[in-house]
C-alpha cells in the first residue's frame, strides 16, 4: 500500500509535467466543446425531448476510444523500453502495486479531464437560467456513469500498455478493445442471429454487456448493481491479466 | 547448505532461454564484505547471472542465497537487501536528478527524513552536485551512470550488484567510481562486472571468470595469474657464462632457474630468462649479486608481471578449446546416432 501511494504520487507528478497531458487535455476540452455547441445549436432550431446533458453522453465514447489509449499507451510500454523496469521490479515493490499505481493515475487524469467539462454545463447555466436545459439528474447519472465506467476503460488501455514495448501498437491495441467493448456489443445485439434459441445465454450476456443501455439507465437516475458489478469485476479482471502479462513476459524476456 | 557468512551463495545455477543455455551449473560463494569482479567475454552470461541473483529472472535450476534468503521463494526480503544497476544503466528521462533519487529512496522504503541528508551525501560523493537540479535525459554519459551508482548504494543495501559500472566514463571519473567501491569495502558486499580488466584488478578482491556460462577460473588475482601463466618470470640483459650464472642464482635461491637464453649480440649482450616458483620479489637481490660479480656485466634487469589481461585470454582460451572439443566431438557422434 505504501508502494502504492509513492508510485501514485510519481505517475501523478510525470503526468502532470509532460506536456503530452496538456495536449490531450486541451484537444479534449476543444472537441467535446464543438460537441456541445452542435448540440446547443441543435436544440435552438428544434425543440428536443431530452435534455442536452443526455445527448452530451451519449457521445461519450468518441472521446473515450481516443483519449484513453492516449493516457495509458506510455505508461507500461515505456518503462519496458527504457528497460527501467528493471530498476522498478528490483525494489522492494511488486508487479501488482506497478499496475495499480499507473492504473490509479491515469484513472485520475480521466476523471479530471471529464470534469473539466462540467464547465461547459455551467456556462449553459450562467446565461440561460433554464431548469429544462440543465436538468441535474442526467447530468449526475451521466458523470456517475463517465467514473465508472471509466474504471474498466482505463484498465483496458492499461492492459493494451502492458502487452507492447512499443506505444504505438499498445495504443492501437487499446483503440481496438475499447470500440470492441462498446460499438461491438452494440452491433452484435443487433443481429438477428442472436434471435434463435441455441444462442439464447449468448444473447442475454450481450445485453448485460451493452455499454450504451448502462448510460442510458444512470441518465435515467436507475443505478443497477450489476452494471457496477459488470465495470468493477471487469477492472478488476483486466488489471489481473496486465499484472500476468507483465510478469509472463519477464519470465519469458 | 551455505555457511553463514557468505552474503551470496550460488549453487548449481542453470538459465536456459527457448533451447540456449545462456548460463550452466555455476557455482560460487562471496563472503560478507568482499568485492568480486565478473568476467567473461560477451554473451558468457554475466549479466544472466547478475539478473538472476537479484531476482528479477527466475533461474532454469539451481539455488542462490543472499544473506541466507533464498532467491526464489523470498524475492521480497531479497530486493531489500541488494542495491543493482542493471547493464546500460536505464534511467527516467524526464525527471531531475535529486528527483529521481528521492523517488527510488522511498521506492527502497527509506524515510523522509533519512532520504534528505543520504542525497546530499551521495551527490557529493559521486560529484553529481552540480547537476542535481538538471533533466537526467540531457546528461552525458559520464553523469548518468554515476546516477545509476549512487542510486544503487542509496539505501545502503548489503549487497551491491553491479553490471559494468564503469563503461562509457573517462579516466577521472574511473578513478571516482574505484574510489567510492574501495570505500564500501568490508561494509558492503559487492560484485561487478567489466571489460576493463586493470579496473576490476585494482579494485576486486577475488575475480570470476566465466566464458560460455560456466565458471573457468576463479580466484584472487594474483593466484590466478600464478595458477593460469606459472612462475613469475626475470629477464636479465647480462654478458656471462651460463654455468657462472646458474651457479649465481642456485646461491641466491633454489627455486630460480634458467628458462631460456638468447644469442649474445653485438656487444656480447644476451638475454637470459630465469623463473621461480616463489612469490616473493627476488629483483633487487639478482640485481646486487649480478654487480658484484666480477664474471658478468649487467644491462638491465625486469621482472615480467602478468596482467590480468593475460589471465583472462588464457582462461577463457583454455574454455574455448573445451568446447570446441566438446563440439567437434558431438558433430562426430551425431551422424551415426
Amino acid at each position: 500500500m505504501r508502494h502504492f501511494l509513492t508510485i501514485l504520487g510519481h505517475e501523478v507528478r510525470m503526468l502532470l509535467v509532460s506536456p503530452s497531458t496538456y495536449i490531450a487535455a486541451v484537444t479534449f476540452l476543444a472537441f467535446m466543446g464543438f460537441i456541445f455547441a452542435g448540440i446547443l445549436a441543435e436544440f435552438s432550431s428544434t425543440p428536443q425531448q431530452n435534455s442536452p446533458a443526455v445527448a452530451f453522453f451519449e457521445l461519450f465514447w468518441v472521446p473515450v476510444i481516443f483519449i484513453v489509449p492516449l493516457l495509458t499507451m506510455k505508461s507500461i510500454s515505456e518503462e519496458r523500453r527504457l528497460g527501467t523496469l528493471e530498476t522498478l521490479l528490483t525494489t522492494p515493490i511488486s508487479t501488482g502495486e506497478v499496475v495499480l499505481g499507473k492504473y490509479g493515475a491515469a484513472y485520475l487524469l480521466y476523471l479530471s479531464l471529464w470534469a473539466s467539462t462540467a464547465g461547459l454545463f455551467y456556462i449553459l447555466h450562467r446565461f440561460t437560467q433554464d431548469s429544462f436545459l440543465l436538468d441535474l439528474g442526467p447530468l449526475i447519472g451521466g458523470y456517475l456513469f463517465i467514473a465508472v465506467s471509466g474504471l474498466l476503460f482505463v484498465a483496458l488501455g492499461i492492459f493494451a500498455s502492458s502487452l507492447s514495448r512499443n506505444q504505438a501498437v499498445a495504443g492501437i491495441f487499446g483503440v481496438v478493445m475499447l470500440f470492441g467493448l462498446i460499438i461491438g456489443t452494440q452491433l452484435l445485439a443487433g443481429l438477428a442471429t442472436l434471435n434463435l434459441e441455441s444462442f439464447a445465454t449468448l444473447k442475454s450476456s450481450v445485453e448485460y454487456a451493452q455499454v450504451f443501455q448502462h448510460l442510458d439507465d444512470f441518465s435515467r437516475g436507475i443505478v443497477d448493481t450489476r452494471q457496477l458489478l459488470f465495470y468493477v469485476s471487469g477492472a478488476s479482471l483486466t488489471l489481473i491479466l496486465s499484472v500476468l502479462g507483465l510478469e509472463a513476459k519477464l519470465l519469458h524476456s | 547448505m551455505s555457511d553463514p557468512v557468505s552474503a551470496i551463495a550460488v549453487s548449481n545455477l542453470v538459465k536456459n532461454y527457448a533451447g540456449v543455455t545462456a548460463v550452466s551449473n555455476i557455482s560460487f560463494n562471496v563472503a560478507q564484505g568482499e568485492i568480486l569482479g565478473f568476467l567473461g567475454p560477451n554473451g558468457a552470461g554475466k549479466s544472466t547471472t547478475m539478473r538472476i541473483l537479484t531476482g528479477f529472472l527466475p533461474a532454469t535450476s539451481g539455488q542462490v542465497e543472499i544473506c541466507g534468503h533464498s532467491v526464489a521463494t523470498e524475492s521480497a526480503a531479497v530486493k531489500r537487501l541488494i542495491g543493482y544497476m542493471p547493464e546500460n544503466n536505464p534511467l527516467p528521462e524526464d525527471m531531475r536528478v535529486s528527483e529521481y533519487l528521492y523517488y527510488r529512496g522511498r521506492l527502497k522504503e527509506m524515510t523522509r527524513k533519512q532520504l534528505g541528508p543520504r542525497i546530499d551525501e551521495l551527490l557529493e560523493l559521486c560529484d553529481l552536485k552540480r547537476v542535481r537540479h538538471r533533466i537526467i535525459g540531457k546528461l552525458s554519459k559520464g553523469f548518468r551512470q554515476r546516477i545509476g551508482i549512487a542510486e544503487a548504494i542509496l539505501a545502503e543495501p548489503p549487497v551491491i550488484i553491479m553490471d559494468e559500472p564503469t563503461i562509457g566514463l573517462d579516466p577521472h571519473q574511473i578513478l571516482i567510481v574505484r574510489d567510492l567501491i574501495s570505500r564500501l569495502r568490508g561494509r558492503m558486499t559487492v560484485i561487478i562486472s567489466s571489460h576493463i580488466l586493470p579496473e576490476i584488478e585494482m579494485t576486486c578482491d577475488r575475480v570470476l571468470i566465466i566464458n560460455q556460462g560456466r565458471v573457468v577460473a576463479a580466484g584472487e588475482p594474483a593466484a590466478l595469474k600464478r595458477e593460469l601463466l606459472g612462475r613469475a618470470r626475470y629477464e636479465v640483459d647480462i654478458v656471462a657464462e651460463s654455468a657462472d650464472v646458474a651457479g649465481l642464482i642456485a646461491t641466491i635461491d633454489p627455486s630460480l632457474e634458467i628458462t631460456s637464453e638468447t644469442m649474445p649480440d653485438a656487444e656480447g649482450f644476451r638475454t637470459i630468462e630465469l623463473s621461480t616458483d616463489e612469490d616473493s620479489d627476488f629483483s633487487e637481490t639478482l640485481l646486487r649479486h649480478f654487480a658484484a660479480d666480477d664474471r658478468c656485466r649487467l644491462r638491465g634487469l625486469s621482472r615480467a608481471s602478468p596482467t590480468l589481461e593475460d589471465v583472462f585470454l588464457a582462461a577463457t582460451k583454455r574454455s574455448w578449446d573445451v568446447v570446441d572439443r566438446a563440439g567437434a566431438k558431438s558433430e562426430i557422434v551425431n551422424p551415426k546416432s
